[in-house]
């Protein structure tokens, strides 16, 4: 039973609970790292690391942690962590760190870190909690690897650096699509990703917030 | 029972003195695990920025060998520091611990630009700059001076090269700039890099008269000091110029070139 909890924890984010898709959260991110899939790559093991950690961190210590300072707690943890791994890659990944500049810094207020930290950290065991961060950091690196990969190939002919479509620039055939390097077009992209998967799991659409209530003269509210 | 146990355990956390517990010994254990991190992987890191400047370097130089090692290729480069207001070496400052935008943000080790001078609107520059000179049987082949302004949405920074004559051009690279992906951004791109090779900075008057222009450069004389433009990069390019002039001008290397330029011609 205990192995089926931890498959569901790790494999739902995957599509039917994604942090992007569904959740909506952590997409600034997203926007700013996708030009190309090698920085969207670091990206995404930079972001799995921080909240697989701090979940199994603050989870570890959910016992001790006082209610009215546990987000600043939590915050604590995961900055550590997020510098952690931005030292790391500034040891060990130089160039494609100089890429993403500041948004390692800022996964510290990536939501999807703080919001399964508070959601579901906090009321599980360490364990458990690893694997929810390593579900999530992996549904969040789905779209951007995604999203990555369409805006590469779209906008400058090439994934991973390598030269797939020849550009008409280099005496090819493959006019590169510009906007695919400019952050709108992640927002088509995961428009249209989000757009597909509702449409495959019509489940995750969601019920309209309000009905317009029609008003008949004379009637009041 | 165990409810009321519960409630103490929860009154206990949330303390005064448990949250002040807490608070202080989560700030000391994460700022020793940051510390000792930062401090571990700091010469890497040193050693990653170091190679990576150097390895611009010797590309802007043209002697980037792929297959050789960095470090012992930049072993013949020598590197020095100047005061740009009058050309002369200081030997005074290891250049390996100098950081010129550390200096240019330093009151003490730099001075602001007169607006009418600042080109490259900049504000303030550092009194003293790197440069890195390329020798060939003692005279000097090339020099490799770092270059910075802002273009159309971000400072550019780079390093041109100029030849041994302190006025043509050896070619000029960018290494961190934010300019549009797809169009300024191109100021990386090798085709356009190989655009200012061999390119004049001076005109016959001394004044640095570099420019890239909208379009395709002139021909004949009028054009040895043009760089055809970028197309939907106009803005960024005007940028590069400007900086270029910058930096060639009085106010930038214009003293520290033209010594160059009259060990050239006295030794001719």
């Amino acid at each position: 039973m205990a192995t089926n909890e931890a498959r569901k924890i790790l494999i739902e984010p995957l599509v039917d609970n994604n942090p992007i898709t569904l959740q909506v959260l952590g997409i600034c991110s997203a926007l700013a790292v996708t030009t190309s899939l090698r920085p969207a790559l670091l990206m995404c093991a930079a972001l799995i690391t921080v909240a697989a950690l701090s979940g199994a961190a603050i989870s570890s210590v959910r016992h001790h942690i006082p209610t009215n300072i546990r987000i600043i707690v939590q915050m604590t943890i995961i900055a550590s962590f997020v510098i952690l791994v931005d030292q790391f890659l500034k040891a060990y990944a130089f160039e494609t760190s100089k890429q993403l500049s500041v948004f390692v810094g800022l996964i510290i207020t990536n939501c999807i870190i703080l919001g399964r930290a508070e959601a579901f950290a906090m009321k599980n065991g360490v364990g458990m909690s690893f694997l929810d961060g390593l579900g999530n950091g992996l549904g969040y690196s789905a779209v951007l690897i995604i999203v990555a990969t369409v805006r590469e190939l779209f906008g400058s002919g090439a994934l991973l650096g390598y030269q797939v479509l020849p550009l008409v620039s280099d005496g090819g055939w493959y006019e590169a699509n510009g906007l695919m390097l400019l952050p709108p077009s992640a927002f088509f992209v995961i428009g249209l990703l989000i757009w597909g998967i509702r449409s495959w799991k019509t489940r995750q659409v969601e019920q309209p917030e309000y009905q317009i209530h029609e008003v008949h003269r004379g009637q009041v509210l | 029972m165990s409810d009321s146990l519960q409630q103490g355990g929860e009154r206990r956390r949330d303390s005064i003195g448990n949250t002040l517990i807490v608070a202080v010994s989560l700030s000391l254990v994460c700022s020793l695990l940051v510390a000792t991190t930062a401090v571990l992987l700091k010469p890497k890191q040193q050693k990653n920025r170091d190679q990576y400047r150097q390895a611009i370097i010797l590309d802007v130089a043209g002697l980037r060998d792929p297959g050789a090692d960095i470090e012992a290729s930049f072993a013949g480069i020598e590197s020095r520091i100047v005061n740009l207001a009058d050309g002369e070496y200081i030997d005074s400052i290891d250049t390996r611990s100098f950081d010129e935008r550390d200096a240019a943000n330093d009151p003490e080790l730099s001075i602001a630009i007169p607006d009418s001078l600042d080109l490259a609107t900049i504000r303030r520059r550092a009194i003293y700059a790197p440069v890195y000179i390329i020798r060939k049987e003692g005279r000097i082949e090339q020099v490799i001076l770092p270059v910075y302004g802002t273009g159309l949405w971000s400072t550019m920074y780079g390093y041109m090269a100029i030849a041994g004559d302190g006025t043509t051009v050896r070619g000029l690279r960018f290494y961190e700039h934010a300019e549009t992906p797809g169009l300024g951004d191109q100021i990386d791109d090798d085709a356009w890099r190989a655009k200012w090779s061999g390119k004049q900075v001076y005109g016959p008057d001394g004044v640095a008269r570099i420019e890239v222009v909208r379009g395709t450069a002139q021909s004949g004389a009028d054009g040895s000091s043009q760089i055809d433009g970028i197309s939907g990069a106009t803005l960024t390019g005007r940028g590069v110029t400007n900086l270029v002039r910058y930096w060639t001008g009085p106010h930038g290397f214009g003293p520290f070139l033209s010594k160059i330029q009259d060990e050239f011609n006295g030794n001719e």
